[in-house]
């Protein structure tokens, strides 16, 4: 970062009173961006930090106030690899250990907060030409890469201060409240980091926060698939990090080493990568394309294929890589926890290990899902940047209806989504069936539990489609509703949150296939919300302005 | 002579703001029709009510005699459209997307679109990010201008031509309208109007306030007349449609509408002409009148873009 700070040649302005640097700027910009971000930004910082002690620590102490519950409820986490894959490990039975445990999903959840935030600051706004007139005025080249970072750093670190003073005012031990916070923390700097040089790295806010995101997913596939087996995946990933502190169970503050040092690699990366290119430009130079248009390349589907393709591929390929992660780890995951004697008598109620790999089965495609879902909003939300750009004036200046153009984006959120689950339920279902020699047995159970995703995962598309046509100025509401799914979801059950809350989220009535019985109707039910709002939104849009 | 845009009383409301308030557009087949109004004026707005973009709040706006809102699909296979700021998609090159628009349209004349791409000098394989403003809207001419559209819709679209290309395209438009097709071009380049219309309407607030030729327009403005007298001519003020006198010592200057020129004229022979300079109006005299607005309606016409 100093290099390349130093490589950089001073410019003087006239007055020589007032030096410029390349951070010049930077303190207005951050009063920029934090204006911007007034409403969100806190949020965020707030629903991260707060419900820690208030929730989590005041629900387990109530669910379970003798230590002899906590440990059956530890052990029972450690006997379920599904489990382990969802949040971590439990490192012991004390109430921070067992309260905290679920708040593990935290470090991804701020990861998602941060990436959002650093894009919003950097790539999409030098997409859409603002970063241009602002750099027109006395802005440093870096300054606004260096208000962005000093925004999101500022936040990530004010959550793990919110968080840690609230578990301060419970009776948990003070270290172990300590190095929770510096995890969630560090979790932030290290994803903001990695944000950054995404948004260096690609021309588009789209592709930058889907390089992002991709980085996150794989941080979650590695942590996930490593905790629920022998552990050593999750060393690769920062979300493993974050946990391999263990609060309340000896910390060890010596791995907030990794975390801390990967964001300072990261934003080097990111200055470097910026001195290097023009704004508004990426790394890769532009190469000439086809003269004329294919015969294929007439009408809005085809021009939907040919803007989609690309996304596709990358989120087909992504998912698939996760489920052939999954499911050639998921036989034998039931063999990990032959530890305790209390574990085995666990694991034979849960119904042996085979019990135990459906169910490890199921909440790996539960999260595919969750993958899925993104992708869909993504796809989706094409609509929504296509009319802000005025691209879809001019294609429905031509001879295209409204809802024919609504269907070739729409188009690409529910077969793309599909390919892309059902291509990683064969590709986990073969991997999982040749490990256990039993491909024609395992196959079809793991291609249900990709199946039954589905009309959770087209529920985002609607959901987008019906704010594209219903409210068009909040179409990106849509991500928000999707953070609140995921958030709902992982706080789920231990925190007592009531039910009905729960079943605001698509995802908790998915069947838990293979292992739980196929039940129709939850499906049913989906759809047809997912048909209604579908036509609510076409209708909408056909008899509105376009903006 | 068959009236191809329509448009009468026509009214459009976002929100509080009234972007067109009862305005009239009437376009004859294989005419050039200028769409002239000050910045915010409702020019944009009309063309989109008239591509069926927006709903029109009250009023009629027909194409060859159809509704462009219920009609849209099919009206648009005659219609090409060149917008003021021309976004293109960035992954596609200005070939694929002139063959692409123009495929959404009514088709496109192959060999036309090579000669355009020549004359208009823009290289089709480049993708579109990596074009300047004036060449995404060469993009757009020529996929407009190949297309087998009857009707074309530029909404100022030599914005971000050179001085070479402006020329390049008010020929093509003058070979379009020798062809048969219908232009409504709104402009605020008055050369390029006055070179290229037959007649215009002018707009302001939402509303017509002139239409007509571009001769009838200069009719009915004022010439100026500076004279030198010998003698006096007497009370200038009693003949009809004359205003801005002043006399200083034997020159007197005045402006006078067409119908009180002649009398003007008498008046003064009879008193002795020394010297005499006739001006007639400018375009820009003409517009300018039409343009200047108070800041009360400035406000008032505010429209989103």
């Amino acid at each position: 970062m100093t290099t390349a700070l130093a490589s950089r040649p001073q410019h003087r302005r006239p007055e020589p009173a007032r030096q410029s640097s390349p951070l010049t700027g930077t303190l207005g910009l951050l009063r920029l961006y934090a204006r911007r971000d007034r409403v969100v930004l806190p949020l965020w910082v707030l629903l991260l930090s707060v419900p820690l002690a208030s929730v989590y620590v005041a629900s387990v102490e109530k669910a379970y106030p003798a230590v002899a519950q906590r440990s059956a409820f530890a052990a029972s986490v450690l006997a379920s690899p599904a489990q382990r894959a969802l949040y971590g490990n439990i490192y012991n039975d004390s109430l921070g250990a067992t309260a905290l445990w679920k708040a593990g999903a935290f470090h991804a959840l701020i990861g998602v907060a941060v990436i959002l935030t650093v894009i919003r600051h950097t790539r999409a706004d030098e997409e859409t030409g603002r970063t241009e007139l602002l750099d027109s005025t006395a802005v440093g080249r870096y300054a606004g890469l260096t208000a962005a970072l000093l925004l999101t750093f500022g936040a990530s670190i004010l959550t793990g201060v919110i968080g840690v003073g609230g578990l301060l005012t419970t009776e948990l031990p003070r270290a172990g409240s300590l190095a929770f916070g510096a995890a969630l923390a560090a979790s932030g700097l290290v994803f903001a980091a990695a944000a950054a040089v995404a948004a260096q790295l690609s021309t588009g806010a789209r592709t930058a926060r889907g390089m992002a995101f991709a980085a996150l997913g794989t941080a979650f596939a590695l942590r996930a698939i490593g905790d629920a087996g022998n552990g050593v995946l999750s060393w690769f990933s920062p979300l493993g990090w974050a946990l391999q502190v263990r609060p309340y169970a000896q910390e060890r503050w010596w791995v907030l080493v990794l975390p801390t040092a990967t964001a300072v690699v990261l934003v080097a990366v990111a200055y470097t990568l910026r001195s290097r290119r023009d704004i508004g430009s990426g790394l890769l130079a532009e190469r000439p394309g086809a003269a004329a248009a294919s015969r294929s390349l007439s009408g809005p589907f085809a021009l939907a294929w040919r803007l989609q393709r690309g996304s596709l591929l990358a989120w087909t390929v992504g998912l698939c890589l996760y489920a052939l992660l999954a499911g050639s780890v998921v036989h034998g995951v039931g063999d990990q926890i032959s530890g305790s004697s209390l574990a085995r008598e666990i694991v034979n109620r849960l119904g042996g290990t085979d019990a135990l790999e459906a169910a490890f089965v199921a909440i790996s495609f539960s999260l595919l899902g969750i993958g899925a879902a993104a992708q869909a909003i993504s796809a989706s939300l094409r609509l929504h940047s296509e009319e802000n750009a005025a691209r879809a004036e001019t294609l429905l200046a031509g001879s295209v209806g409204r809802s024919r153009w609504a269907a070739s984006h729409l188009a690409f959120a529910v077969i793309g989504t599909t390919t892309a689950l059902l291509a990683s339920g064969l590709i986990a279902g073969l991997a999982y069936g040749i490990a256990a020699g039993d491909v024609g047995g395992k196959l079809p159970g793991t291609l249900a539990a990709a199946a039954v995703q589905l009309p959770s995962v087209w529920l985002l598309a609607a959901i987008t489609l019906a704010l594209f046509g219903l409210i068009p100025r909040f179409t990106a509401v849509a991500w928000g509703v999707f953070v609140a799914f995921i958030a709902v979801y992982f706080l789920g059950t231990v925190s007592g949150v009531s039910q009905w809350v729960l079943d605001l989220t698509p995802f908790a009535h998915v069947p838990r296939v293979p292992g739980e019985a196929f039940r129709p109707t939850p499906l049913l039910w989906l759809l047809g919300i997912d048909i209604t709002l579908v036509l609510a939104g076409l209708a909408a849009f056909r008899r509105r302005d376009l903006r | 002579m068959t009236v191809v845009i329509d448009v009468r009383d026509l009214h459009k409301r976002f929100g509080r703001v009234h972007a067109l308030d009862g305005l009239d557009l009437q376009v004859n087949e294989g005419e050039i029709h200028g769409f002239l109004g000050p910045n915010g004026a409702g020019k944009s707005t009309t063309i989109r009510v008239l591509l069926g973009i927006l709903r029109a709040t009250s009023g009629s706006a027909l194409l060859f005699g159809r509704d462009p809102w219920r009609d849209a699909v099919s009206l648009h296979r005659e219609i090409a459209y060149v917008p003021g700021d021309v976004t293109l998609w960035p992954s596609l090159t200005g070939g694929e997307t002139i063959d692409l628009l123009a495929r959404m349209r009514g088709g496109i004349d192959q060999s036309r679109r090579e000669e355009l791409i020549e004359r208009f000098d823009l290289d089709p394989a480049k993708k579109a990010r990596t074009y300047s403003k004036g060449n995404r809207q060469k993009v757009s001419l020529i996929s407009a201008l190949s297309s087998r559209a009857r009707l074309l819709l530029l909404d100022e679209p030599s914005s971000g031509l050179d001085p070479l290309m402006e020329n390049v395209f008010r020929q093509c438009v003058t070979e379009a309208r020798d062809r048969g097709v219908t232009v409504l071009l709104s402009s605020h380049v008055l050369a390029e109007t006055e070179a290229l219309c037959q007649r215009v309407t002018i707009i302001r607030a939402g509303r017509t306030v002139e239409s007509g030729t571009l001769e009838s327009m200069r009719h009915l403005s004022r010439t100026s007349i500076k004279a030198e007298l010998l003698g006096d001519p007497g009370d200038l003020s009693r003949i009809p449609g004359i205003g801005d006198i002043t006399v200083d010592g034997n020159v007197v200057q005045a402006e006078v509408d067409a119908a009180g020129l002649g009398e003007l004229i008498r008046v003064l022979s009879d008193a002795g002409v020394r010297s005499l300079v006739s001006q007639p109006p400018t375009l820009e005299e003409l517009f300018l009148r039409h343009y200047r607005v108070t800041d009360g309606q400035r406000a008032a016409t505010r429209v989103r873009t």
